[in-house]
């Protein structure tokens, strides 16, 4: 059976595909392989390779691979539309592949999905929990889908209230709790089985810095017990707390991978920029940091703007800003700055965050969940 | 929260989990799923009125309204021909109720969740599935109740009455799948509203208020192949109630084709629900 039909088109069409899917594949590829318990053979807790998944022919994932140590925290560092958050629905069994094959905590992700669920946890972009019900109802409903018995998911369920801070409103609907709370209950939720890994997608946008904290806090201490953790992230601070590896991706691709500090090795460390008003003065505001900065100063004309990385950034912008004022420049702006995503991406790539305008497009249309190209194709 | 303090860490406090062969495990865990709905009624029962508010106000409506103007072919009481009508059109929007509900989950993430927690991948239908039926047993106790305040009866033997039930929750068990699949697949709960939208036109293009013979012969032809229209052909006669004197095919054979149409819709729309819930099509 072939159904062609643009990725806009839904509805009827979207029926057929779904029938001509269900009739033409098999759910899961065999493959050989040897069966492991618990974490991989060198203590990898996570490990994939050549993950590759299309949608209406753009790649979200173009060929990842990734390996995480038993007990450390990864970071998957990247702009939306990077694919971080498809490989995490990969790992998660959420999703299948088109390509490649990936282990999570020793078990396989395709063949051994039910064995991967036993021992992960997983918390997506946004908290995943019955707004209808109380905390508590939650906890104990997805306590005892997870085996335990009445007694022993109520006790689960008040002691993972009490060390999230919600004891006091485990009856109150959760539509009534904020986002910090939601946020909370939603990671003791991932916690009911206390997991070998743990996936937290983006778990602190939208939080306020409180918030973030405490999330920070909580998966610290997870990892002290000996918990895996893959997080993803937009933001370099984040990957720069928590992370002992990042890995930075980019249009479904792995394009930078090492611990926090060689990647900041890599981009540079605190950067000082000068602002000037006239164009005349971008000679001498190019000159005075060109004194203390590790490289050639980078000019952006336009803006009136000079700047570069420094390797002791206080007593560079002491020197500077004398230099300039024995000159007799006064800048309008001076400054020191921490590398950021942005800064990542340019060293890296050459261009900036954010998808580009073709490419966007075609990731846009993929994200809306085309069968029918996979069935034509 | 706990600072620094590790938060649910070392060897995990082992769930006893239940020494239980895979059905006793996807029927157990179905139950559970299934009593989250009843939760949710516990905690909102006026969600539940608004959803009973609905085929109320059409009773009333039809009955006392423009009952007085609708004629009965073949001379039977006009509140005796409505109320098998009204009973399918409650079945029938109960698709919305489920892909309402569904679409919720899923634009939440708990269908995500459930589906990457290591449980039975039925359950979770199973218990949508437990649910609406229990729902749907009782909004269909309370139409009867509603029926018989405005003086319907079913003037047949009590087991054909209790075969016409059976009828009802056989319609909406196979839209159950329906409900299921679309709002799986919906993007939106504008979307999901909008299919709620639609009901109303094919529910109100079958013979439930005005007999098919009564109607322009081509709409007559189009009312009288609805699968509704044969739904609720087969309920009158099962309660006894006045069925009009139309002579069609689908007329003749509506106990057959109540049989029928929802087994064909639960054998095509089961399965695509189930996929579409484990997520391997996409």
């Amino acid at each position: 059976m072939r159904v062609r039909h643009g990725p806009g088109q839904q509805g009827i069409l979207q029926l057929l595909t779904a029938y001509a899917n269900f009739v033409t594949r098999s759910p899961y590829s065999v493959q050989s392989g040897v069966l492991m318990r618990g974490s991989g053979v060198d203590g990898t807790a996570i490990e994939a390779s050549g993950l590759v998944k299309r949608y209406a022919g753009a790649a979200a994932l173009d060929g990842v691979d990734l390996a995480v140590r038993a007990g450390t925290v990864c970071a998957l560092l990247g702009p939306n539309g990077a694919g971080k958050t498809t490989a995490v629905r990969v790992l998660t069994t959420l999703l299948r592949p088109d390509a490649g094959t990936a282990r999570v905590a020793g078990a396989d992700v395709l063949r051994e999905s039910q064995e991967v669920r036993r021992r992960i946890g997983v918390s997506g972009q946004e908290p995943a929990v019955d707004e209808i019900l109380g905390g508590r109802q939650n906890l104990v409903m997805f306590a005892r889908l997870l085996g335990y018995r009445p007694a022993a998911a109520a006790e689960r369920a008040d002691a993972l209230l009490d060390r999230f801070g919600l004891a006091g409103a485990g009856a109150k609907q959760v539509k009534h709790y904020s986002g910090g709370m939601r946020r909370r209950l939603d990671l003791a939720v991932t916690l009911l089985l206390a997991p070998q890994v743990l996936f937290l997608d983006e778990p602190t946008t939208g939080l306020d810095p409180r918030n973030r904290n405490e999330v920070w806090a909580a998966v610290r201490g997870l990892v002290a017990g000996g918990t895996t953790v893959l997080l993803t992230t937009q933001y370099l601070d984040e990957a720069d707390r928590l992370a002992d590896e990042v890995v930075v991706m980019d249009e479904g691709r792995v394009i930078a991978a090492g611990t926090p500090a060689a990647l900041k090795a890599r981009v540079g460390g605190e950067r000082l920029e000068v602002v000037v008003r006239d164009a005349a003065d971008l000679a001498a505001a190019t000159a005075a940091l060109a004194e203390v900065c590790d490289g050639p100063p980078e000019v952006d004309a336009d803006a009136g703007r000079v700047g570069g990385d420094v390797a002791r950034p206080v007593a560079a912008l002491g020197r500077v800003l004398s230099t300039l004022t024995a000159a007799g420049v006064e800048p309008t702006d001076i400054g020191l700055r921490r590398p950021t995503l942005d800064d990542v991406f340019l060293r890296i790539t050459g261009h900036r965050t954010g998808p580009r305008p073709d490419r966007a497009a075609e990731v846009a249309d993929g994200t809306e969940g085309t069968d029918g190209a996979e069935v034509a194709a | 929260m706990s600072g620094a303090t590790p938060v649910a860490t070392g060897p995990a406090p082992l769930p006893q989990v239940l020494p239980a062969g895979r059905l006793r495990r996807a029927v157990r865990d179905g139950l559970l799923v299934a009593r989250r709905d009843v939760s949710h009624w516990v905690r909102e029962p006026q969600m539940i009125l608004w959803g009973l508010a609905v085929p109320i106000v059409t009773v009333l409506l039809f009955a006392y309204v423009f009952g007085s103007g609708i004629r009965v072919p073949g001379d039977g009481d006009y509140r005796d021909f409505l109320m098998p009508g009204i009973f399918v059109q409650t079945m029938a929007f109960g698709i919305g109720e489920t892909l309402a509900a569904v679409q919720a989950d899923s634009a939440k993430g708990v269908t995500d969740r459930f589906r990457t927690m290591p449980i039975a991948p039925s359950a979770v239908v199973l218990g949508r599935c437990l649910a609406a039926m229990l729902y749907s047993t009782a909004s269909l106790g309370l139409m009867v109740g509603c029926g018989l305040a405005i003086g319907w009866r079913w003037r047949g033997s009590a087991v054909d009455a209790l075969a016409a039930l059976g009828l009802l929750l056989l319609l909406r068990f196979a839209l159950l799948w329906v409900g299921i699949l679309l709002g799986l697949r919906a993007r939106s709960a504008e979307a999901a509203n909008a299919v709620f939208g639609l009901l109303y036109p094919v529910t109100m293009l079958s013979n439930a208020f005005v007999a098919a013979e009564l109607m322009p012969g081509w709409l007559g032809t189009v009312v009288e192949w609805n699968p509704l229209s044969s739904s609720i052909t087969a309920t009158r006669m099962l309660f006894g109630n006045p069925v009009g004197t139309a002579t069609s095919w689908p007329g003749e054979n509506a106990l057959v084709l109540s049989v029928v149409w929802p087994l064909v819709v639960t054998a095509v729309f089961l399965p695509l629900a189930v996929r579409a819930f484990r997520g391997l099509s996409r």
